[in-house]
């Protein structure tokens, strides 16, 4: 498949990470957060961790926005949807991730909720064109990447009259949460965490380019290095990390140059600034509230806004608290330390929501990354020609 | 969710739409996120909608790059 097999090579990839074992100063060690569980996902399914060196250590971010949404606003859209009138339509994600009273999406519409998984915005629009006696609420999600779609699908609604059609927002902003993790990340709560340098997202940045990445590589002193989700763009993205670090310089660096420019899409950013504008405040799990950090709809497209139309209200509701999703989500605590993980926490009956995505850190894990020999990584690979 | 993928413009269609496809799987996208795109051009897709192209230019360059750093070369 072109544009993904050649940044497969197995054979290139153990070269670069022969590269990495060169560079690295053995005296010191190197601690790198990948912020998008695409990243995550890719370093399990691949096994990257085994190939660095034991001084180098992958930090599991937050960016799985299945993972970061508190229960509460899950609770809040099965509350509209179990309403006779309403439509839900949402990605498949967001179906199983387990919410109060034991209930999901996916449990709520056995109970008899109209809830439709969708692929993309375009359907719960046709779904609101083929049925104008529902009322169709699209309970959007995700980051910077699934922002313009929903903006889209505003604007076609709008277009074509659609007076049955809302959307539920959720969208939630990369650059804010990667500046709260850096701001806090030696006094918090849950405990002091070294981050060295950054993996930045791939997709997000297809959208909003590197720009907003270089003040935050400023401000903390910490090299950013935007990377593919490829293992071959992973590896030679920690590489990058690796020889900045080395050089005491903390810049932006774009190795996913291939669809990532500095500016990113103007005309998508475009399309989130006519619909959309900050929220002063937003929960994220394991993160807290975190000023403007989310987008709601701008108070012109009022009618659209599901929260105002149903006079929606968000529950304060409470994670499991046996659930290490919020240590995980800082990096803080791994996947294993949590004592559900592989319990009772598995993909199919998921009690915290980084079990429930693929891209989610315990998900991807218990997938991938269970069956991992313990202590010394297998070293075989290392006398391969 | 997060999924994204390089797909190809096989045919653009009315509306900003276009047919794309990869490895013999064919979908009906939107490409109204995206500026002036012709078939044959690689698309990043994501929940139905292009956004991005792919520079194939750069593409071979970052290869390149690789596997030139591969040989203890330029960063």
């Amino acid at each position: 498949m072109k544009y993904i097999d050649e940044y497969r090579d197995a054979k290139l990839v153990k070269d670069i990470a022969r590269q990495i074992e060169a560079a690295v100063d053995p005296a010191r060690s190197y601690h790198f957060m990948e912020f998008c569980g695409g990243h995550t996902y890719a370093i399990s399914r691949y096994g990257l961790e085994d190939l660095l060196p034991s001084n180098v250590q992958m930090i599991h971010g937050p960016g799985c926005p299945i993972c970061v949404l508190p229960i509460g606003r899950i609770d809040a859209a099965i509350e509209l949807a179990i309403r006779p009138e309403i439509t839900l339509c949402t990605y498949g994600d967001l179906m199983r991730v387990p919410c109060s009273n034991g209930l999901s999406l996916l449990k709520a519409r056995s109970a008899g909720a109209d809830i439709r998984m969708v692929y993309s915005t375009l359907d719960s629009l046709s779904i609101a064109e083929a049925e104008p006696n529902r009322q169709v609420v699209f309970f959007a999600i995700g980051f910077e990447t699934t922002t313009p779609p929903t903006a889209l699908a505003l604007r076609f609604a709008i277009a074509k009259d659609l007076a049955n059609f809302s959307i539920f927002s959720n969208h939630v902003l990369t650059p804010a949460a990667i500046k709260t993790i850096l701001e806090n990340s030696d006094v918090h709560p849950l405990g002091p965490i070294k981050i060295d340098g950054l993996l930045g997202p791939a997709h997000v940045s297809t959208v909003i380019g590197t720009q907003p990445f270089e003040v935050l590589a400023e401000e903390f002193n910490k090299p950013i290095v935007v990377a593919g989700f490829e293992p071959l763009d992973v590896i030679y993205s920690i590489l990058m990390l690796v020889r900045q670090v080395n050089d005491g310089v903390h810049k932006v660096e774009n190795q996913y140059i291939r669809a990532v420019t500095t500016l990113g899409n103007e005309k998508a950013k475009c399309e989130i600034a006519n619909v959309f504008e900050l929220r002063e405040s937003f929960e994220w799990r394991g993160l807290g509230a975190i000023p403007h950090s989310a987008l709601g709809l701008r108070s012109k497209y009022a009618k659209y806004d599901a929260e105002k139309r149903f006079e929606m209200v968000t529950p304060a509701a409470q994670d499991n608290p046996a659930c290490e999703c919020g240590a995980i989500l800082r990096g803080i605590k791994k996947p294993s330390d949590c004592k559900l993980f592989g319990k009772v926490c598995t993909p199919d009956s998921p009690m915290g929501s980084c079990m429930v995505s693929s891209e989610g850190a315990c998900a991807a894990h218990w997938i991938y990354g269970r069956f991992r020999r313990q202590g010394k990584a297998d070293e075989s690979w290392r006398t391969v020609a | 969710m997060c999924l994204a993928l390089p797909v190809q413009v096989m045919e653009l269609l009315p509306d900003n739409m276009a047919k794309v496809g990869l490895d013999g799987i064919f979908k009906v996208i939107s490409i109204a996120l995206v500026e002036d795109v012709t078939p044959g051009d690689y698309l990043v897709l994501h929940v139905g909608y292009a956004l991005a192209k792919i520079d194939t230019e750069e593409a071979q360059r970052t290869l390149a790059l690789i596997r030139e750093a591969t040989l203890g070369g330029a960063a």
